[in-house]
């Protein structure tokens, strides 16, 4: 608790400090890479013959998805706080490879946690994090998958509170983290709302995006919430939400109290947490962020999910009609646009969270395909 | 561990505990995710909950027990299974099974005031943790949410880690007892009889958690003759 309340304090002092913000500013620009562009997406459209259809490319962003917007805000606030190390959970490894890439360029020590069974799928990040002088250590209990590797960094937290800062990958876990990284990457909202006005001169009528954790999602959301904009969280649909295997946490779960928050879960009669399965590493997870929940109860964001199969087929029609191989986790919001572009008029506009790219996911998809690279 | 590896060895250990003279028994109820806890609890917490056991088979346990011993009983389970049981249904059926305490390690006092409220009320005790980080606000928070005891957590980090025997033990629970009465017990760490006897000297009881469920599993023919030292340790300052 000491520790969270520290951390919040220097997160509300940072938002007044003109220094930390210029030099994030400063970073997002010439290193992350910032404005992301706002693409329309010409081909896509046509061959889905409805909306108009945008794409924020986050994939763009330095090190391939929007973790960096977070991540790198996050280290830059521990080297402020005086924190000498920084950890973090990954599950695909994206968030990993960004908090490896924020403590290089600040000189920190860092130290990422990982499920056994996602060092494996996901086996050329842990080389990249291994490249960018991380150490990254196995986490192989429980499901040996992103929970657990969460579980296992607040642990060494707990013990390292002292030196450490904890550099959370998504809009979880106890306050002030849900605020700070919903804060970090709201950035995405306030581009996209000056593009598209840019482009169009309009507002869109749909926001659409994937929901892990949900910090993409809010990324892009939060800037829009009051206005007429209809929005659409994806969650991993997995095999389908029958067969129990799945990441749906609104489809298949209930309220719960997980990791420092309360929220929709993935859970047991007796309030045990349940394994997930979804094709994306990054969307295999037994909780969502907890504003997501609230969002919905209002009535302001609705949920659906796409299956895996559904991923897989956006995932390579857009590789076909943009050359854009999006993320998995990505595919899963361009699987949602695959089914409602069709449904609208070609004046309806559409922009979806681009929010990384599938590099790290050609080895997988192959494998699932029966291909031997 | 409640149900590790079955709640019929559970049972035979608990009068075990009795007859070598412990004071009070915790038990903790298996969880998935059990956060506040090192490696020797967590495989623990696995095996029981491949063994079947839940929450509401721990109260029940309980209650059989109760026929057999009437040594104090403290459960450590996480807020999540308390939350889905209902906070006010467990409350009841602990209470009326036997538990005399329950400690829920990832429920701060500040976000537990109904729950403390109803537990006080019911007669069940709550009993939260202080750690060398704690701010003398947190102690006097906790101070006053706890009753029965109070839980001082002698190091930054999860169940089973290394215990640093130093003074600083003494001064901390010394600034404890400004804001207190209650006891105050010490655990995470405490593993042989030497520190068994040097934490009791500081406070007024002691807590062995992993150094017994370890045993419990790599080598419990000598369970019975560690539990002895503990006590005779204990007692060799009285």
């Amino acid at each position: 608790m000491p520790a969270l309340k520290e951390l919040e304090e220097a997160f509300l002092r940072s938002k007044k400090d003109k220094e930390f913000q210029g030099e994030l500013s400063y970073l997002q620009k010439t290193y992350i890479g910032r404005p992301t562009p706002l693409y329309f997406a010409k081909r896509f459209t046509e061959y889905l013959g409805g909306a108009k259809v945008y794409l924020k490319r986050e994939d763009l962003a330095h090190t391939g998805a929007h973790k960096i917007n977070n991540a790198l805000a996050q280290a830059l606030l521990a080297k402020k706080m005086g924190k000498k190390r920084v950890i973090a959970e990954t599950g695909a490894g994206q968030h990993g490879v960004a908090t490896a890439t924020g403590a290089a360029l600040f000189g920190l020590k860092c130290e990422i946690y990982m499920g056994t069974e996602d060092m494996q799928r996901q086996a050329l990040n842990v080389f990249r994090m291994r490249l960018l002088g991380a150490k990254v250590t196995e986490v192989p209990v429980g499901s040996k998958t992103l929970k657990d590797a969460i579980n296992e960094a607040l642990r060494d937290w707990t013990t390292n509170v002292h030196t450490t800062h904890y550099v959370l990958g998504t809009v979880f876990g106890p306050h002030p983290f849900p605020v700070m990284v919903r804060d970090f990457q709201s950035i995405i909202g306030k581009e996209t709302r000056r593009q598209i006005l840019d482009g169009e001169g309009r507002l869109p009528d749909y926001l659409v995006a994937c929901v892990g954790g949900g910090s993409n999602a809010i990324g892009l959301f939060y800037e829009f919430l009051d206005e007429d904009i209809h929005m659409i969280g994806v969650e991993a649909g997995g095999r389908g939400i029958e067969t129990g295997e799945h990441a749906a946490r609104f489809a298949g779960g209930s309220i719960g109290v997980f990791q420092g928050c309360k929220t929709y879960l993935l859970q047991d009669e007796d309030g045990n947490v349940l394994g997930t399965h979804s094709v994306s590493a990054g969307l295999d997870y037994a909780a969502i962020g907890p504003e997501h929940p609230y969002l919905k109860d209002k009535g302001r964001i609705n949920y659906t999910y796409a299956t895996d199969d559904e991923a897989l087929s956006a995932f390579e029609l857009l590789s076909n009609t943009e050359g854009i191989i999006p993320a998995l986790e990505s595919a899963h919001a361009l699987a949602e646009v695959v089914k409602l572009a069709p449904k609208l008029s070609q004046e309806k506009i559409i922009i979806v969270n681009l929010s990384g790219r599938g590099d790290k996911d050609v080895q997988h998809v192959a494998k699932i395909k029966g291909i031997e690279l | 561990m409640a149900g590790d590896p079955s709640l019929a060895r559970t049972r035979d250990i608990v009068l075990m505990f009795e007859e070598c003279g412990a004071d009070i028994v915790e038990l903790g109820v298996p969880f998935t995710d059990p956060i506040a806890d090192g490696p020797t609890i967590q495989r623990a917490s696995e095996r029981a909950l491949k063994a079947g056991v839940t929450l509401k088979k721990v109260i029940a346990f309980v209650k059989e027990l109760r026929k057999s011993t009437q040594i104090p009983i403290v459960l450590m389970t996480y807020y999540n299974p308390v939350f889905k049981y209902g906070e006010e249904n467990f409350i009841k059926d602990a209470k009326d099974a036997g538990v005399d305490g329950v400690i829920v390690p990832d429920l701060p006092p500040d976000e537990g005031e109904y729950f403390i409220q109803q537990s006080m009320k019911a007669g069940l005790s709550t009993i939260f943790l202080l750690a060398p980080t704690s701010t003398v606000g947190r102690i006097k928070k906790v101070v006053k949410a706890s009753k029965g005891f109070i839980y001082y957590v002698t190091i930054t980090g999860v169940t089973g880690a290394a215990l640093l025997l130093d003074s600083s033990i003494e001064t901390l629970v010394s600034e404890i007892r400004k804001y207190t009465d209650k006891p105050i017990a010490v655990g995470f760490g405490v593993s042989t009889p030497e520190e068994a006897s040097a934490v009791a000297k500081v406070s007024d009881g002691v807590i062995v958690g992993s150094a017994i469920v370890r045993r419990l599993h790599e080598s419990p023919d000598e369970l019975r003759n560690y539990l002895i030292s503990l006590r005779e340790a204990i007692n060799g300052l009285v």
